[in-house]
C-alpha cells in the first residue's frame, strides 16, 4: 500500500456510547482524487465515524492521519481549518445572509478595518463560477433552491478546507436534474485531487459516482471494495450480513410445527403496509427480512395493534378477534418489543422492577395492584433467569446497558405469559454476549410452543432461528421462504431482485 | 416497613427542613407565631391560619401533582375555582339545598377536568395550550354566572365549609387533610401511581405496554378539576360570596410552585402528593409570615420570591452535590481541632 | 349575506338621517371599559337609566378591557354622527389621535370616572370622584367617632401601587394628622378582594394581641371590609363595636353589614357619573356654556343612621 496515495486515514477508530459500541476498531482509508462511498444500514456507524473524523465526537481510541500527519480535531471548526470540510443534508449555513456573506463568513475581505463588500461580492462571483453557478451573490441564501444552497455550502467547504470533502446524504432532497449537476461538481473536485467521502442510501448513485465503497455494519468494518468489482447483490449482502450464515444455519433445530393458531387475511393499513396474508403456527418463528423502510416494522406494529389495520381480518384458533389496540392484542396474549428501545420500550426513570411488572399490571387494571412482594419476586426471577445485569431491582432502567434494557423489556412480556411474541430488532445495538443470549431465548421460547415474529436486519441471525422467512420490499410482503430455502443467499437474492426491479 | 418509612421521610426531608426554617425565622420576627389557644371550641393561632389559608392551594396542588406526573400541566385550576365558586353561590341563592349545591358544583369541576382531559388525551393538544383555553375562558364563564358582581349568600350550611370547625380544626383543614389522605391512598394503594408515573416518563412505551393511557390522562385532569371545585367551594364559603374576578386568581401558579417546591419534576414521572402538600404549606407559611412581620406591602412579593429561590437552590442537584462535598470538608478542619493541635 | 349587509347599512343610514332630522333627540355614544367589577356594572346600569330618563338615545359599547376596542367604538360613534361621546378610559395614554378626530367632527367628549393624559382642549369635561377626598371623608368620620380617645387603626390597602390605594391612603392620613390619639399601627395590602381582606385581617388580629390592640379598621374598599368583618367575628370580637369599621365605595353588601351593626361607615364612590355628565352636556348643547374641565362627584358619607337597609334595597338592583 502506498501511503502517500492516501489523503486521509482513520485507523482503528473506537467509540462507545452508554450501552452500545458504536464503532469497533474501524479502519477507513481515503485516497487523493477519489469518491469513496460510505454505506451501511441505520445504526451501522456511518454518522458516528464521520462525526469522529470531523471532531463533532471525541473518539475513544484510534488515530486519524491527514496527509500522513496525525491530527486530532477537537471540533468541526478545527477540522475545517485542517482541511476536512463537511456538507450535511440540512444545509448548515445562515439562510438570512447573502450568498457572498455565507461564503466568506468569519473571513470577509477587509479594507480600513471594515468589511469590503464589493471585493467580497466579486470574489464570491469568481468562486462560484468554478461551480458553473452564475447567480446574484448579493441575494439572501434563502431565496435559492436547496440544490444551489448545497453547492454554495460545498464551495465554502472546499474553499476553506481543500483536502477532504464529506458529503452526508447531500442528494436526499434533490431532483434528478439537480443530482446530475451535483455529480458534475463532485467529479470536477475529484479531478482537482480532493478526497470525497459520500454517504447515501441510494445505491444507484453509489454506482454512478463512487470509485470505492466501504461498508459498516453494527459499528464494525465489513470491508472496502472497488465499486467496479462489487455487484449489487454482493453489496447488499455486505450491508445486511451473510458471511456467517452458512455455519450458523447448519445446526438449526428442526421445527416441531404445532397447530395453526394465528391467521391474518388481507391485513394492512394504507400508507404503512400493503394488505398481506399471514399464518403462524404454535412453536414457529417467522422472520421478517427486508431493507430499511420495506414495511417490516410497520407489519410488526400492525400485528400488535400499535396502528389499527384498515383492511382484513385476524383470527386466533379459528375465531375472529379484534386487534385494534395494544390492549386488545395483550388481552389475546400478544407481546411486542419495539424497534426503538429508548422511545417506545423502556420507562427510563422507573426501576427495573417497575419496568418488568408494567405490562402485567396494565393488563390486571389499576384496581388490582400486584403486591410489592410479588413484584419483587417477579423481578428477581427474571433478573436471574435472563441474567439482567443490574446492581438491584430498584435501579432506574435508563442506567442499564442496552442489552440489559432489552432483556428487561423481554421480561416485561414474559411476565404476562404471552403466546404470540413480536420482536422488532431485538438484538440491535447490544453487545455480543447479550446478543447470543437473546438468540438462545428466542429458540427456547419457540420450543415451549410460543409463536414468534422476529424482525431483524441481521440475515444470519434470521437464518439461525427462523422456521419461515417473509421478505418485504416497498411496504409489501413479496416472498416467503421455508425449509431448505431459508439461506442467507436466498434471502439476499429475494431482497436484491426486488431492489433491481426498483432501480430499473 | 421501617425501610419504607425511612425512604418516605428522606423524600420529604428537604421540604420539612425548609418549613422548619421558615417557622423558626418568622417566630424570631414575631414571637407570638407559635401560640396556640382554644377559642370557641377550635384551635386558634397563626399556625392554624397557615393550614387554613393554605387550603385552596393545597387542594389545587394535589390535583396539579398528578397532572404534572403525567408530564402535563393544568393552568385552568384558578379559573375553575372561580367557575365552581360562582356555581355554588348561584345554586344556594336560587334555593337549592347544601347537598345539591355541593353535588352540582363538584360535577361542574369534574366537567371542566373532563374538557381539559379530552383536549389533552384524545385531541392530543399540548397540555399548556389545552388548559390555557379554560384558563382564559373560565373567568368569563364565572362572570356570566355571577353577572359580574360578587354573588353573596348567607346559607349557614355552605358557610360552615369555609369557616366552621370540626374536631377543633377549621373545616378547610379537615377537608384537605381527609381528601389528601384519600387521594394519596388511592394512587399508592392501587397501581394508579405507578401507571401514572409510567405515562409521564414515556407515554408511547406505556401505551405499547397496554397501559390505558387516554383514560388515565383524562382521570388526572378530572381529579385536578375536582380539586379545583373543592377549593372553589372553600374560597366562596370563606367569604360567603363568589367573586368571579378574583377567586383563584393566579392560584394556578402557586399550585405549580407548590409542586415544584415539593420536588416533583415538571418533566413528569416520580411524584409525591405529601411533598406537594408540604410545598403549598411552605408557600402559605411565607405569605402569613410576611403579613405578620409588618413589612410595608411593597416588599411582599420580593421577600416571597427571594425565599422561594432560596428553597429551589437548596433543592437543585448541583447545590446538593456541592453541599454534600462541603459538609465533610468543613468537619475535617474544625478550628477547635486545629487549635488543639 | 350580501343582502343582509346592505339591509343593515341601510338601516344605519336611515337611523342616522332620522337622528339628525329630529334635533331634539340627543344621540350619545358610551364606550364602557367592561364589567370587571360590580361597581362598573352599576355604572353601566345607572348610565342607561339616566339616559332613558332624559330621553337620550344611548349607544353602548363594551370594550372588554381593551383600549383598541374603545378607539374603534369612538371612531364608529363619530362615523354615525352622534351628538356626544362618553368614555370611561381603560388607560390614561394614547388618546390624542382619536380625541382629535372627535374634535374635528365637532362632537364633544366627556370622560367618566377616570382622566387621560391628553390636552384639555380635546375633551369637554371629565366627571370623576376625588380619591384623596374620599380617604379624607373616611378619616374625618373616624376622627369624629373616636372624639379624642386613643385608638389604634389598622389599614387594608388596595392593590399596591394602584392610584386608588395611593390616594385613599393619602387622604386618610391627611385627615388623621394633628389627631395624636389616632395611630395607624398596621397597614398591608388586601388587593381589593374579600379573600385577601379576610386573610390579612386575620394576621392583624394575631399580630395585635388577638385584636385587643385594635380599635378601628380602615379599608380602601368595602369588599375588603366585608372579608375583614368575617375575620373579626371568627376571632370572637364584635365588628362595629369592638373594632370600628370604615371603608369606601358604598357597595350594597356593606349596607347589610351596617344594618347588622357590623360596619360603621362607608364613603360613596357614586356610580352615577352619567347624571352630572348629561347635565353638563344639556347646558352645553342649549347655549354653549362650557362646563369646568373637572366635575367632581359627591363623596357622600353613609353611617348606620342613614337607614342602611333602605339604601341596600335601592342599590341592589343596580347590578353591583
Amino acid at each position: 500500500m502506498q501511503t502517500n496515495d492516501h489523503i486521509l486515514q482513520a485507523i482503528r477508530i473506537e467509540k462507545t456510547f452508554p450501552g452500545t459500541r458504536a464503532l469497533d476498531k474501524v479502519d477507513f482509508h481515503l485516497r487523493r482524487g477519489e469518491v469513496h462511498a460510505l454505506l451501511g444500514e441505520n445504526g451501522a456507524g456511518k454518522s458516528t465515524l464521520i462525526k469522529c473524523l470531523t471532531g463533532a465526537y471525541r473518539r475513544d481510541g484510534g488515530a486519524i492521519l491527514l496527509d500522513d500527519a496525525e491530527v486530532d480535531p477537537r471540533d468541526t471548526f478545527e477540522a475545517q481549518t485542517l482541511g476536512i470540510g463537511t456538507v450535511y443534508q440540512e444545509v448548515n449555513l445562515l439562510a438570512n445572509l447573502t450568498v457572498a456573506e455565507n461564503l466568506f463568513l468569519g473571513r470577509q475581505p477587509r479594507r480600513f478595518g471594515m468589511v469590503d463588500v464589493s471585493a467580497m461580492n466579486r470574489r464570491a462571483q469568481e468562486l462560484l463560477a468554478d461551480y458553473e453557478l452564475d447567480i446574484d451573490v448579493t441575494r439572501d441564501l434563502a431565496s435559492y433552491s436547496v440544490a444551489i444552497q448545497q453547492v454554495v455550502a460545498i464551495a465554502r467547504a472546499v474553499d476553506l478546507s481543500g483536502k477532504v470533502l464529506i458529503l452526508d446524504e447531500p442528494t436526499a432532497s434533490l431532483d434528478a436534474h439537480e443530482v446530475a449537476m451535483l455529480f458534475r461538481i463532485v467529479r470536477r473536485l475529484k479531478a482537482r485531487g480532493l478526497g470525497i467521502i459520500f454517504v447515501t442510501h441510494f445505491l444507484e448513485q453509489v454506482y454512478e459516482v463512487s470509485d470505492r465503497i466501504t461498508v459498516l455494519r453494527n459499528g464494525q468494518l465489513v470491508g472496502t471494495r472497488e465499486t467496479a468489482n462489487l455487484d449489487r447483490r454482493e453489496l447488499i449482502a455486505m450491508m445486511i450480513g451473510r458471511e456467517l450464515a452458512a455455519e450458523i444455519h447448519a445446526p438449526r433445530a428442526q421445527a416441531q410445527e404445532g397447530p395453526l393458531r394465528y391467521r391474518f387475511r388481507n391485513y394492512g393499513r394504507k400508507g404503512r403496509v400493503r394488505p398481506f396474508d399471514l399464518d403462524v403456527r404454535a412453536g414457529e418463528v417467522v422472520g421478517m427480512a427486508g431493507l430499511l423502510g420495506s414495511g417490516r416494522t410497520e407489519t410488526a406494529e400492525l400485528l400488535f395493534g400499535a396502528h389499527r389495520a384498515d383492511s382484513g381480518e385476524a383470527e386466533i384458533d379459528g375465531r375472529a378477534v379484534d386487534l385494534s389496540s395494544p390492549r386488545a392484542a395483550i388481552r389475546h396474549r400478544f407481546g411486542f418489543c419495539p424497534e426503538d428501545r429508548k422511545t417506545s420500550g423502556i420507562i427510563g426513570d422507573l426501576s427495573v422492577r417497575e419496568n418488568i411488572v408494567l405490562a402485567l399490571q396494565a393488563r390486571r387494571g389499576w384496581t388490582r395492584p400486584i403486591a410489592r412482594a410479588d413484584q419483587n419476586r417477579l423481578a428477581d426471577h427474571y433478573i436471574r433467569a435472563l441474567d439482567i445485569r443490574t446492581a438491584d431491582r430498584e435501579k432506574p432502567i435508563k442506567l442499564l446497558s442496552g442489552g440489559n434494557q432489552q432483556k428487561a423489556i423481554l421480561a416485561r412480556w414474559l411476565a404476562t405469559e404471552p403466546e404470540f411474541l413480536i420482536l422488532d430488532e431485538p438484538t440491535r445495538g447490544i453487545d455480543v454476549g447479550a446478543h447470543a443470549e437473546i438468540v438462545k431465548l428466542i429458540e427456547a421460547l419457540r420450543e415451549k410452543g410460543l409463536s414468534l415474529i422476529v424482525v431483524s436486519s441481521e440475515i444470519e441471525e434470521l437464518v439461525a432461528y427462523s422456521t419461515r422467512i417473509i421478505v418485504l420490499r416497498d411496504r409489501a410482503h413479496v416472498a416467503e421462504l421455508d425449509g431448505n430455502r431459508i439461506t442467507a443467499h436466498q434471502i439476499v437474492e429475494a431482497i436484491a431482485a426486488t431492489n433491481e426491479r426498483r432501480t430499473s | 416497613m421501617i425501610a419504607t418509612i425511612r425512604l418516605y421521610f428522606n423524600r420529604l426531608l428537604p421540604q420539612l427542613i425548609a418549613l422548619g426554617v421558615i417557622i423558626v425565622a418568622v417566630s424570631l420576627v414575631f414571637p407570638g407565631f407559635l401560640n396556640l389557644e382554644i377559642q370557641n371550641d377550635r384551635l386558634y393561632g397563626s399556625l392554624i391560619d397557615i393550614l387554613n389559608r393554605g387550603a385552596p392551594v393545597v387542594l389545587l396542588a394535589i390535583g396539579m401533582t398528578v397532572v404534572i406526573a403525567t408530564k402535563g400541566i393544568d393552568l385552568s385550576v384558578g379559573a375553575v375555582m372561580a367557575i365552581c365558586g360562582a356555581t355554588a353561590a348561584a345554586c344556594i341563592t336560587s334555593g337549592h339545598s347544601v347537598a345539591a349545591t355541593l353535588l352540582i358544583t363538584l360535577a361542574v369541576g369534574i366537567l371542566c377536568g373532563l374538557w381539559n382531559g379530552v383536549l389533552v388525551a384524545v385531541l392530543d393538544i399540548q397540555p399548556i395550550i389545552a388548559t390555557l383555553v379554560l384558563m382564559v375562558a373560565g373567568r368569563g364563564i364565572a362572570q356570566l354566572i355571577t353577572e359580574g358582581a360578587i354573588l353573596t349568600f348567607n346559607d349557614p350550611g355552605l358557610a360552615f365549609i369555609g369557616s366552621g370547625s370540626f374536631a377543633g380544626l377549621p373545616m378547610p383543614v379537615v377537608i384537605w387533610l381527609v381528601f389528601g389522605v384519600l387521594i394519596a391512598m388511592l394512587v399508592r394503594r392501587t397501581a394508579l401511581g405507578m401507571l401514572i408515573e409510567a405515562i409521564g416518563v414515556n407515554r408511547q412505551a406505556s401505551t405499547l405496554s397496554g397501559v390505558l393511557t387516554p383514560v388515565l390522562l383524562i382521570a388526572a385532569y378530572v381529579l385536578s378539576g375536582l380539586c379545583a371545585a373543592i377549593a372553589g367551594i372553600i374560597a366562596a364559603a370563606d367569604i360567603r360570596g363568589a367573586d368571579a374576578n378574583n377567586a383563584g386568581l393566579w392560584l394556578e401558579l402557586d399550585a405549580i410552585l407548590s409542586v415544584v417546591v415539593g420536588g416533583t419534576s415538571l418533566l413528569g414521572g416520580r411524584f409525591s402528593i405529601a411533598a406537594s402538600v408540604l410545598g403549598a404549606i411552605i408557600i402559605q407559611a411565607i405569605n402569613t409570615g410576611i403579613l405578620l412581620s409588618g413589612f410595608p406591602p411593597e416588599f411582599n412579593l420580593i421577600i416571597k420570591a427571594a425565599i422561594i429561590v432560596f428553597i429551589l437552590v437548596l433543592q437543585s442537584p448541583r447545590f446538593r452535590t456541592a453541599f454534600s462535598f462541603l459538609v465533610p470538608a468543613r468537619g475535617a478542619s474544625k478550628p477547635s481541632e486545629r487549635a488543639a493541635k | 349575506m350580501k343582502i343582509a349587509k346592505a339591509l343593515a347599512s341601510a338601516t344605519i343610514l336611515a337611523a342616522c338621517t332620522l337622528g339628525s332630522a329630529s334635533a331634539a333627540d340627543l344621540v350619545v355614544g358610551f364606550s364602557q371599559i367592561g364589567s370587571e367589577s360590580g361597581w362598573r356594572a352599576a355604572e353601566t346600569t345607572l348610565t342607561k337609566q339616566q339616559a332613558e330618563q332624559r330621553g337620550i338615545d344611548l349607544k353602548f359599547a363594551d370594550a372588554q378591557q381593551k383600549q383598541e376596542n374603545q378607539i374603534k367604538a369612538i371612531r364608529s360613534f363619530i362615523a354615525q354622527g352622534v351628538n356626544a361621546i362618553l368614555v370611561a378610559p381603560v388607560v390614561a395614554t394614547g388618546w390624542d389621535e382619536v380625541l382629535q378626530e372627535a374634535k374635528d367632527a365637532e362632537i364633544p367628549v366627556i370622560l367618566l370616572d377616570r382622566t387621560v393624559d391628553a390636552s384639555k382642549d380635546l375633551y369637554l369635561t371629565a366627571v370623576t370622584s376625588d380619591l384623596v377626598h374620599e380617604g379624607n371623608v373616611a378619616g374625618k368620620w373616624l376622627v369624629d367617632a373616636t372624639a379624642g380617645k386613643p385608638c389604634n387603626v389598622v389599614e387594608l390597602q388596595g392593590t399596591t401601587g394602584s392610584s386608588p390605594a395611593i390616594d385613599r391612603k393619602k387622604g386618610f392620613e391627611q385627615a388623621l394628622s394633628g389627631h395624636d390619639n389616632l395611630k395607624i399601627v398596621r397597614s398591608q395590602t388586601g388587593d381589593f378582594t374579600r379573600t385577601k381582606g379576610k386573610e390579612v385581617m386575620e394576621s392583624f388580629l394575631k399580630a395585635e394581641d388577638g385584636g385587643k390592640n385594635i380599635c378601628a379598621l380602615y379599608a380602601h374598599n368595602d369588599d375588603m371590609a366585608v372579608g375583614a368583618i368575617q375575620a373579626i367575628k371568627e376571632a370572637g370580637l364584635k365588628p362595629g363595636k369592638d373594632i370600628l369599621v370604615v371603608s369606601i365605595d358604598a357597595v350594597p353588601d356593606i349596607f347589610q353589614a351596617m344594618a347588622a351593626g357590623e360596619a360603621n361607615a362607608t364613603v360613596e364612590l357614586t356610580p352615577n357619573m352619567a347624571g352630572p355628565a348629561f347635565d353638563a352636556l344639556a347646558a352645553y348643547q342649549k347655549d354653549g356654556t362650557a362646563p369646568p374641565k373637572w366635575i367632581q362627584t359627591e363623596s357622600k358619607l353613609y353611617t348606620q343612621a342613614d337607614e342602611p337597609l333602605k339604601v341596600y334595597e335601592e342599590k341592589k338592583g343596580l347590578g353591583y
